[in-house]
């Protein structure tokens, strides 16, 4: 486990240290130079320079790229160009938006997807089993942007249950907070709970084909005693891996929610930094999205070995 | 069993026809209504994408405009039969590319197969598939501008992963079968042998991975689209029609909820026709369902 473990973590660091330096060169790459841009185009050649030397702007690429990635090692992310606040702190700000909202959808989803895809392996091939094929069928086709609308459409426009948009902030309280976020975190899950639905199926149906669950039913145990105790046990190893990738993915996923609801969360940050050319920022939130997925993969990646002695060796 | 034997016990069955699965015939008919209607926009709309006609915004649908007509009066069928056309040609070039540059990668990494190139190829794989696609895409559209072609390349970048690993993990077995043996010992190259054996027998695996990946790049299209880096005004693109219907939802629902009807009908006829396709060209599917 030692080993195997240590291999993970010489890739981690490798995935991560490429990761940044994609990151890097793309944003450097871009048009425009953000010192003359936040200026405007009457700025004075010297007002311009000076401002570069302020923002760090005028030493070596290579420079530039070891200081981002040390200071980012260290929680100093740089300052905004456009706030002239530190991008930590517009990040930690913004995360109590994103956060909640992944873990919400996420519990949503798996809460969504178990039973689901339990009760269609329960019942393959009857009729249960068509019905959330069908659904999880349809919720994969559905993009979720568009499925919040219609949330919105029908339960802040229609009934009036729910606020459409924007966000009161944690001060007014954990159920205003909560209430806000509710239709955002449905309109997440539900796509994501049809995937995880069907992959939960489609384990359990495999492990039920197993030599080991036939000894279970001829030891005395009912078809539900050994569905439960053997058999979604073992289906289970598959299915969380999947999670650990749709948290990453639900993260990634709320930036385009948090549009249709307006939330001031990091999807918002990165537009609004995109508009305003503010690339230090883009390029930091877009590292860290990054590195929560590297990361959380890594952990499931051990997660997996720890339950699976098998998977140990194979790499 | 003879070595011929058990090539063709593996072969799939070709004789004896079978009916085409349910979920192929359902996939293909509302596939085709999308293409027909964007081959259609080519040369008829009902009424010109670029014509506004103020006084008669935000009609409900009638017989003069079947889906009605959106904030500024264009006709929303014409619209959505122009927008499939920026779906299709988006989400098609995007699997192109990941075809285009991931089979090859594939073919070559498994015949050089536990060699550098090998791990090479896999390990920039598995590095494309840690970055959250979205993030990436959001990222190239942010730096190099807002573009249908821009979201072509983000969206086509994180195919090249899905087909070269799925064309190397089909090849790796097939290298291993006799016929294989047979064409090395012919002398052919690696080279010959991936292109003339490997590439045709993983053809069936390709053109079904190929649908599933054509429907996410539609939803990628259409996100993309909707926060405002995919195509740009005036091409009509569903998701671009989506964002400006947001404010007018409580006005016309039915300006918002058409063209997301359309996506969700496209990505489920393609999806449906990618499970069909699989039950029809894998044997291993067809006689566990069976």
């Amino acid at each position: 486990m030692l080993r195997y473990t240590l291999k993970r973590l010489i890739s981690l660091g490798v995935s991560l240290a490429v990761a940044s330096l994609v990151i890097f060169l793309v944003v450097e790459v871009a048009p425009g130079d953000p010192a003359a841009f936040m200026l405007g185009i009457n700025a004075e050649p010297e007002a311009v320079a000076a401002l570069r030397a302020e923002l760090g702007l005028d030493v070596p690429k290579w420079q530039r790229y070891l200081d981002w990635v040390g200071g980012m090692a260290t929680g100093d992310f740089g300052t905004s160009y456009t706030y002239r606040t530190t991008v930590a702190e517009m990040i930690a700000e913004r995360l109590q938006v994103s956060l909640p909202l992944a873990l919400c959808a996420l519990a949503l989803s798996t809460a969504l997807a178990f039973p689901a895809g339990i009760y269609a392996a329960a019942r393959r091939g009857r009729a249960g089993d068509l019905a959330v094929m069908g659904a999880t069928q349809l919720g994969i086709a559905v993009p979720n942007f568009w499925f919040a609308m219609m949330l919105v459409l029908l339960f802040s426009i229609t009934l009036g249950w729910f606020g459409a948009g924007g966000f009161p902030g944690w001060e007014a309280g954990l159920w205003p907070g909560l209430k806000a976020l509710t239709l955002p975190a449905v309109a997440l899950a539900l796509p994501q709970a049809a995937i995880l639905a069907r992959v939960m199926r489609s384990s359990l149906i495999e492990i039920m084909g197993e030599d080991f669950m036939r000894t279970a039913r001829a030891k005395g145990l009912t078809r539900r005693q050994a569905l439960w105790r053997h058999g979604v046990r073992n289906a289970l190893i598959p299915v969380l891996t999947i999670i650990g990738l749709q948290f990453a993915f639900l993260l990634a996923g709320a930036i385009i929610i948090e549009q249709v609801f307006y939330l001031p969360g990091l999807g918002r940050l990165i537009f609004q930094s995109i508009s305003a050319r503010d690339l230090i920022v883009v390029e930091s939130v877009v590292m860290l999205l990054v590195f929560a997925v590297i990361v959380v993969n890594f952990l499931v990646d051990l997660a997996y070995a720890a339950v699976d002695p098998r998977l140990r060796r194979r790499t | 069993m003879s070595l011929a034997e058990r090539d063709r016990a593996a072969a799939p069955a070709a004789s004896g026809r079978r009916p085409l699965p349910r979920s192929l015939w359902i996939g293909l008919a509302l596939s085709a209504v999308f293409v027909v209607a964007a081959a259609l926009s080519f040369l008829w709309t009902p009424y010109p994408v670029d014509g506004m006609n103020i006084p008669a915004r935000l009609q409900p649908p009638s017989w003069a405009h079947p889906l009605g007509t959106d904030h500024f009066g264009r006709d929303i069928l014409s619209m959505i039969m122009v927008g499939a056309r920026t779906s299709i040609a988006v989400a098609l070039l995007a699997v192109g590319i990941g075809m285009a540059l991931g089979v090859p990668l594939g073919l070559a990494a498994a015949a050089r197969r536990g060699g550098l190139l090998d791990e090479v190829i896999m390990r920039a794989n598995d590095l494309i598939f840690a970055f959250p696609a979205l993030v990436i895409a959001i990222l190239i559209t942010a730096v190099f501008g807002a573009s249908a072609v821009n979201a072509i390349v983000a969206i086509g970048i994180f195919n090249i992963p899905v087909f070269a690993r799925l064309t190397r993990g089909a090849a790796l077995s097939l290298w291993e079968r006799e016929f294989i043996l047979a064409a090395r010992v012919a002398g052919k190259s690696a080279a010959r042998i991936s292109a003339e054996h490997i590439l045709p027998n993983v053809a069936n695996l390709l053109i079904v991975q190929g649908t599933i990946q054509f429907s996410l790049g539609i939803l990628a299209e259409a996100g993309l689209s909707y926060v405002g880096l995919g195509a740009q005004p005036p091409t009509p693109s569903w998701g671009r029609m989506l964002a400006e219907a947001q404010t007018m939802v409580s006005l016309a629902p039915h300006v918002a909820l058409i063209p997301g009807l359309a996506i969700v009908f496209t990505v489920l006829g393609l999806n449906l026709m990618g499970d069909g396709l699989r039950d029809l060209l894998d044997p291993k599917v067809r006689k566990a369902r069976t």
